[in-house]
């Protein structure tokens, strides 16, 4: 379980995030919604350590990590993983090296060790004898699941995902969705997505944060968002044409 | 500064990068140092034999005087002038890419400390392989000398050498050496800064490449005064 309270975070005078608290549950999708600038991924970056928050605390089962020096957090950090929006996997490395690296700087497992466990995170993102490869050999989807299956290569007890879907083809998006779906409850792991796709909103949202202006504006489930009231969060979710005639039938 | 050269986290895998990074400054600068190398003797060489043109002083002199410049000044300092181009340029569009693609908050997540990880390699890459390249230029800059005496006729192969040999000063290899060390620490920790601090995209990518390679050989050339004032 993750917990956030009452964290700011400013960037010179601009105040992009205004006193956000929040609990993100162990084994669920915990999604983090908002329009452009309403400060999604600054929070997730101020949750992971990426930006220290102006105020407020992060705390990882219990365990605050606002308070921890860099050396403090690595036991933290190395139950971490994060898919970054870009994937941001090491263009020098090839995809069987960027899953072994953590495993490298972290265990004392043997070469062998290490190629196992990566070829399995590269059986379950489905990218079985791509190991050679390097990322610009890779298309967008399949450098997500390489994301994914580093992330996943140290068995993290965090997943967090910074826009899963962007430039992926909605068939594309729906595949990483389920298979971070899959993961987050067959490894009981506390799971944080920072996203503007609906169908990933409609689809995996077990918990669901939607931020406006800086502010948490609303907060409930996919089956929930559908008979909000909230009017900030309608005019988001249901903006296109389509969704509307999608609410108006449930 | 301080947290480049913390502790690694796993010995192996940073030993493994300092290899790297030497086989990419070392060897893959021979060739461009050993090209100026051997054209800047070669041009040092007619220079001073032009300018000593008097029956008073002896041939031998310019081979002497191209020695002492190639050792002094013009293999560390130019050497340092074409690395800052080639590999500080290097450094800082490599980090700062790693910067603008979030491989470096990657880095961050996992628990590396990205500054050791990144910098530390390239700084100790840079102060063991330079001097090396120095060393090369020195041998490959007396060469071209050699070479120019043999096809110049200015003086004779002969007088060259023997003002070669004249009056050898082992202080000027030390001195050529300590200025290498110092070149190499800043190209490396100058460029790797900038490319560090990138912010932004492919444009400020570039820019701090720029930066990096602006402001290293302006404090390559202060260096040099320094270090020559200080030992000669």
């Amino acid at each position: 379980m993750i917990e956030i309270k009452d964290i700011y975070k400013t960037f010179g005078d601009n105040d992009v995030l205004k006193g956000i608290s929040a609990t993100f549950h162990t084994g669920k999708n915990n999604l983090i919604i908002g329009g452009s600038g309403s400060g999604k991924t600054t929070l997730l970056k101020c949750i992971v350590g990426l930006h220290e928050p102006t105020k407020g605390k992060v705390f990882f089962e219990e365990e605050n990590f606002t308070d921890m020096d860099f050396t403090e957090r690595v036991p933290i950090r190395t139950q971490i993983g994060m898919l970054f929006q870009n994937s941001a996997l090491f263009d020098s490395m090839t995809v069987e090296e960027n899953i072994m690296f953590p495993l490298n700087l972290f265990t004392k497992q043997s070469h062998a060790e290490k190629l196992d466990r990566a070829n399995f995170c590269l059986e379950r993102v489905n990218l079985k004898d791509k190991n050679k490869l390097y990322p610009a050999e890779l298309s967008g989807g399949m450098k997500k699941r390489v994301g994914i299956a580093r992330a996943l290569s140290m068995q993290p007890k965090y997943l967090f995902v910074d826009e899963p879907n962007s430039g992926l083809d909605p068939k594309t998006s729906i595949v990483i969705d389920d298979l971070i779906n899959d993961l987050t409850s067959e490894y009981e792991m506390t799971t944080v997505i920072v996203t503007h796709d609906m169908n990933s909103v409609m689809g995996i949202g077990d918990h669901i944060i939607f931020l406006h202006q800086g502010q948490k504006w609303w907060e409930g489930s996919n089956k929930e968002i559908a008979h909000t009231d909230n009017k900030e969060l309608n005019d988001f979710v249901f903006a296109s044409k389509f969704m509307q005639a999608a609410k108006e039938k449930l | 500064m301080r947290l480049s050269f913390k502790r690694p986290e796993k010995f192996s895998v940073y030993w493994a990068e300092v290899m790297r990074e030497m086989v990419s400054t070392g060897i893959g600068s021979l060739g461009i140092i050993s090209i100026i190398s051997v054209f800047i003797g070669a041009a040092t060489t007619i220079q001073v034999a032009f300018q000593l043109s008097s029956p008073l002083v002896p041939l031998s002199i310019a081979g002497k005087i191209a020695r002492d410049s190639t050792i002094l000044e013009f293999s560390p300092t130019i050497s340092a002038l074409v690395l800052a181009g080639r590999v500080g340029s290097s450094i800082a569009s490599q980090i700062g890419t790693m910067r603008v693609t979030e491989q470096i908050d990657a880095l961050e997540i996992m628990g590396v400390n990205a500054p050791g990880y990144l910098i530390a390699p390239k700084i100790i890459s840079c102060i063991t392989m330079i001097p090396m390249l120095v060393i090369i230029s020195i041998v490959l800059g007396m060469t071209g000398g050699y070479i120019a005496c043999l096809f110049g006729g200015e003086v004779t192969p002969s007088d060259y050498v023997m003002g070669l040999r004249d009056g050898f000063d082992p202080l000027t290899i030390k001195v050529a050496l300590v200025k290498a060390f110092f070149f190499g620490f800043i190209i490396a920790s100058i460029c790797a800064y900038q490319g560090f601090y990138t912010s932004g995209g492919a444009l400020e990518v570039g820019q701090s490449a720029t930066r990096g390679v602006v402001y290293s050989c302006v404090m390559v050339l202060f260096a040099d005064l320094v270090i020559t004032r200080l030992m000669l």
